[in-house]
C-alpha cells in the first residue's frame, strides 16, 4: 500500500508543477515584455506599443489567476503528500519558501494597481514605474523557489548528526552549488518562452491574413528579445551541463546514456536503448561531451558503470533532455535567421510556411520548459533530497492518494480548457484592428483613454 | 517572550488577516450570486466589482503565507497536519482553484457571465467549512492511530460530532457577517444607497447567529475538551470585551457609522480570536503537539524572524498605497473620473 502512495504521489506532484510550470512561466516571464512594450511606447510616443502592454496585460492576467491557483495546490500538497520531507526540509528551506511568499505578495499587490490605475497618475511615468515591482517579483519569487529545489539537489548548510540536524546554516541552504546556475536557466528559459508564446500570437494573426503595423511591431520586438535569450539560456545550459558532472554525474550520465568511464567522450543525439544497454540508432558528436564537461576533448567523464545501480535515474530521461535541447537550438537558428532576413528585407519571413514556423515557436519552447523540469526532476531519482533522503521515505501513508489524483487531473483539465477558452474568445471578441481605431477617434478629443481591462 | 511565542503570534496574525479578507472575500461572492437568485443583482454589483477586482490576488496570499510560515517555524505540523489531513485540505485546494478561476474567468474574460459567477459564490462558500476541518482537528479528538502506528483522520468521529458541525456552522455566519459589515460599509462611501439598505439589513441578519454560535461553541468546548474549557474561562474577560465590540458596532450601525461600525467588527473578532488562540496554548495539536515540540531549530527561527520584519516594512507601505487607492478613495470607489 504505501508502495502505491509513493507512485501516486509522485504522479499527483508531476500533474501539478506541469500545469503550474506553463502558467509560471508565463507569469515570470511576460511582465518583462509588458514593461518593454509600455517603455517603448511612452519614449517613441507610439500607441501601438501602449496598446500592446494593455493587451499582453489582459490575456496575462487570466493566466496569473490560473498560475495563483495551482500554485497554492503545489504549496500545500507540499506537505499532504511528502509530509516527511516537509518535516525534515522544513527546518533547512522555510527561509527561502518564506522569501518567496514575500516576492510573490509585491507582485500580486502591484500587478492589481497596475490593472485598475490606467489614467489615474496626471504623469503616466508614475503609472508605468507600477511595473518594476511586478517584473522584480516575479524574478524574485522565480529565484527563491528555484532555490529550495536547488537544496534537493545538492542539500547542504547543516551537519547530520545520529538522524539530528545540527550546525544549521540558512544561508548556505539556500545559496547551494546547484543554484547559480539553476536559477539563471529558469529565468533565462522564462523569458525566452514568453517571448516566443508572444510572437506566435503576432505570427498566428499575420499568417490569418492580418497586415496591421501592430502585429509586425510585436513580432521583431519577441523575436528580438527572443534571440537574446535563446543565447543566454544556451550559454547557462553548457554552465548546467559542467555543473552536473561535478555534483550530481548520476544525471549526467543517464542523460547522455555514457556507460564507460572515460575521456574523449561524444554527446548522444536521439536514437533508441536495447535492453543490454546498447544504444541504437543514434547520432554520435564525438568529443562534444568532453567539450561540454571539461572544455577540452579528452577530458574524462564518469560513466554509469561506476555508480552504483540503485542510484542510477530511470534511462527514460535522456528523451527529455534531447527534446529540450533539441528545441532550443532549433528556436535559437530560427529567431537568428528571422532577424537576419528582418534586416536584409528578404521576402521569405513572409511566406505562410515561414510564419507557421513562427507560430509553433511558443508552443515548442513551452514544451522545451516541461521537458527540461521532467528531465531535472525525474533525473534526481530516487532522491527526494539527494544522498539524504529518498522519495519513498519523504511520502504521505495516506490510502487515499490515488482519488486525489483523479479528482485533481479532473480540476486541471477544466482549468486549461477554461483558460484556453476564455483567452481565444477575450481576443477573437476584441481584435486589435477595432481598439486601434478607438485610439484614433479618442485622441480627436485631446486626450487618450485607458482601456479598463 | 520566547521566540516560539512570537512565532505562533506571528502566524496567528496572518491567519486572523486571512479570515478577515477571505470572509469579506467569500461573503461578498455569495451576496453577488445570490441577488442573481433574487434579483437584486443590479443593486450590489457594481459595488463588489469594485472593491474585488484589484484585492483577490492579496486574499490567497494571506493564505500561503500563513501556510508557509507554520511549517517554517513549527516544521513537525507538515507531518501531522499533511497526513491527517490530505483530504479536506485537498477539497479547500480545488475550490480554491476552481473560485480563483473562475473569477478571473468571469471578470477579465467574459464580462457578466452568469455561470461564473455562481460557482464563485457557490465554491466561496464550501472552502471556508473545509478550511475549518484544519482547525477542528486541531482541537483534538478526531485522528486515530492505525495497527501500523501511522496516524489517520478519523471521518466517523469528524462527521458526526455536534462540535465539529458548530465550527463549521460559525465559520458560514461568521463570514456573511464581516463582508456584509464591510459592504455596507464601501457602499456607505461610494453613496450607494441601494447597496447601503441591502448590507445594512444583511449585517443585522448576520449578526446575531454568529454570536450565539460563538457561545454555543464554548459551551460546547466543556464536553469535548475540559482542559482547553478551563483555558477559555480564565479569558473570560477578552471575551467580555469582544461582546462589548459586538454591541459597540451594532449601535455604529444603528447610528449609521458604518466604518466605525466595521471596525468594531474587526475587534470583536480579534479579540475572540485571539482569547481563543492564547487560551489553546501551548498545543498546536491536542494533545500531540506542542509549540515548544513542533518549533524548528534557533538558527532558522531566527533568520525567519528577521525575513519577516525586512518584509514587513516593505509589505505595509504597498499594502497602505493599496488601500488608499482602492478603498478609501471615494472617486474611485464611486466610478468617478480621475
Amino acid at each position: 500500500m504505501i508502495l502505491e502512495s509513493v507512485e501516486f504521489s509522485r504522479y499527483l506532484t508531476m500533474l501539478t508543477l506541469s500545469v503550474h510550470v506553463v502558467f509560471a512561466t508565463v507569469g515570470v516571464g511576460v511582465p518583462l515584455f509588458i514593461m518593454i512594450a509600455h517603455w517603448i511606447g511612452l519614449k517613441r510616443e507610439d500607441q501601438h506599443y501602449i496598446l500592446m502592454a494593455k493587451r499582453w496585460t489582459r490575456g496575462y492576467v487570466i493566466s496569473v489567476a490560473v498560475g495563483v491557483v495551482t500554485g497554492t495546490a503545489i504549496a500545500l500538497q507540499l506537505a499532504l503528500l511528502w509530509p516527511r520531507f516537509m518535516e525534515f526540509a522544513g527546518q533547512l528551506v522555510a527561509l527561502p519558501l518564506f522569501m518567496e511568499t514575500f516576492a510573490f505578495f509585491f507582485e500580486a499587490i502591484f500587478l492589481g494597481i497596475y490593472l485598475y490605475t490606467w489614467n489615474r497618475f496626471k504623469n503616466p511615468k508614475h503609472h508605468f514605474y507600477l511595473l518594476v515591482p511586478v517584473v522584480i517579483g516575479g524574478a524574485m519569487s522565480a529565484l527563491f523557489i528555484t532555490s529550495v529545489n536547488a537544496f534537493m539537489n545538492t542539500p547542504q548548510g547543516f551537519t547530520l548528526l545520529n538522524g539530528e540536524l545540527t550546525n544549521i546554516q540558512p544561508l548556505l541552504a539556500m545559496f547551494n552549488p546547484a543554484m547559480p546556475t539553476k536559477v539563471a536557466h529558469v529565468l533565462s528559459s522564462a523569458y525566452m518562452t514568453a517571448a516566443f508564446v508572444l510572437a506566435s500570437i503576432a505570427a498566428f494573426h499575420l499568417l490569418r491574413g492580418s497586415r496591421h503595423e501592430y502585429h509586425r511591431k510585436g513580432l521583431s520586438l519577441t523575436m528580438k528579445v527572443g534571440f537574446i535569450f535563446c543565447i543566454a539560456t544556451a550559454l547557462i545550459g553548457d554552465l548546467s551541463g559542467k555543473f552536473l558532472a561535478e555534483y550530481q554525474p548520476e544525471k549526467l550520465a543517464a542523460a547522455e546514456w555514457h556507460f564507460e568511464t572515460k575521456g574523449e567522450a561524444p554527446i548522444i543525439l536521439f536514437g533508441v536503448l536495447t535492453e543490454t544497454n546498447e544504444v541504437k540508432y543514434a547520432i554520435e558528436i564525438p568529443y562534444a561531451l568532453s567539450i561540454l564537461v571539461h572544455s577540452n576533448l579528452s577530458g574524462e567523464v564518469t560513466g554509469l558503470n561506476d555508480i552504483p545501480e540503485e542510484y542510477h535515474p530511470p534511462y527514460v530521461i535522456h528523451y527529455f533532455f534531447d527534446i529540450m535541447v533539441s528545441i532550443g537550438i532549433g528556436l535559437t537558428l530560427l529567431s537568428m535567421f528571422y532577424l537576419l532576413a528582418l534586416k536584409r528585407n528578404w521576402a521569405i519571413i513572409k511566406t505562410k510556411l515561414f510564419r507557421t514556423f513562427l507560430v509553433l515557436t511558443g508552443p515548442l519552447a513551452m514544451l522545451a520548459i516541461q521537458a527540461g523540469w521532467w528531465f531535472t526532476e525525474v533525473g534526481r531519482q530516487p532522491w527526494i533530497m539527494r544522498g539524504f533522503m529518498k522519495t519513498a521515505e519523504g511520502a504521505t501513508d495516506s490510502n487515499y492518494v490515488w482519488v486525489m489524483f483523479i479528482v485533481f487531473a479532473f480540476v486541471y483539465l477544466i482549468l486549461m480548457i477554461g483558460t484556453a477558452v476564455v483567452l481565444t474568445r477575450m481576443f477573437r471578441n476584441n481584435p486589435v484592428e477595432y481598439e486601434i481605431d478607438g485610439l484614433s477617434k479618442q485622441e480627436g478629443l485631446g486626450e487618450q483613454r485607458g482601456v479598463t481591462v | 517572550m520566547t521566540i516560539e511565542i512570537l512565532g505562533i503570534s506571528v502566524l496567528w496574525l496572518f491567519l486572523f488577516g486571512y479570515v478577515i479578507v477571505a470572509s469579506i472575500d467569500f461573503g461578498a461572492g455569495f451576496f453577488n450570486a445570490s441577488t442573481i437568485v433574487t434579483g437584486k443583482h443590479h443593486i450590489v454589483n457594481s459595488v463588489i466589482q469594485r472593491y474585488l477586482s484589484p484585492v483577490w490576488e492579496i486574499t490567497n496570499v494571506f493564505l500561503v503565507f500563513f501556510f508557509v510560515g507554520m511549517i517554517g517555524f513549527f516544521p513537525k505540523t507538515a507531518y501531522y497536519f499533511g497526513t491527517v489531513l490530505l483530504i479536506p485540505i485537498s477539497i479547500s485546494i480545488i475550490l480554491l482553484a476552481l473560485r480563483g478561476s473562475y473569477y478571473a474567468f468571469g471578470t477579465y474574460g467574459s464580462k457578466g457571465h452568469k455561470g461564473y459567477t455562481l460557482m464563485y459564490g457557490v465554491t466561496g462558500v464550501f472552502i471556508p467549512a473545509s478550511l475549518t476541518t484544519a482547525l477542528i482537528v486541531s482541537q483534538g479528538g478526531f485522528i486515530k492511530e492505525t495497527a501500523k502506528g501511522t496516524i489517520e483522520l478519523d471521518y466517523f468521529a469528524l462527521f458526526t460530532s455536534p462540535f465539529s458541525w458548530s465550527i463549521v456552522l460559525l465559520s458560514l455566519v461568521s463570514v456573511l457577517y464581516i463582508s456584509a459589515s464591510f459592504l455596507a460599509y464601501y457602499s456607505s462611501v461610494a453613496e450607494d444607497n441601494g447597496a447601503l439598505k441591502l448590507f445594512r439589513k444583511y449585517t443585522w441578519i448576520w449578526s446575531f447567529p454568529t454570536i450565539i454560535t460563538a457561545l454555543g461553541i464554548i459551551v460546547e468546548m466543556r464536553w469535548h475538551n475540559p482542559s482547553h474549557f478551563e483555558g477559555l474561562l480564565d479569558l473570560w474577560w477578552v471575551f467580555a470585551l469582544s461582546t462589548l465590540c459586538f454591541v459597540t458596532s451594532l449601535w455604529y450601525l444603528r447610528k449609521a457609522r458604518y466604518g466605525l461600525s466595521f471596525i468594531f467588527v474587526v475587534l470583536q473578532f480579534a479579540f475572540a480570536f485571539y482569547a481563543y488562540g492564547a487560551s489553546r496554548y501551548p498545543y498546536l495539536l491536542y494533545p500531540y503537539l506542542t509549540i515548544y515540540d513542533g518549533f524548528t531549530n534557533q538558527t532558522m527561527a531566527i533568520s525567519l524572524v528577521i525575513v519577516f520584519v525586512i518584509g514587513l516594512m516593505l509589505l505595509i507601505p504597498s499594502l497602505y498605497l493599496v488601500f488608499k487607492l482602492f478603498i478609501m478613495n471615494k472617486p474611485y470607489i464611486k466610478n468617478q473620473k480621475m
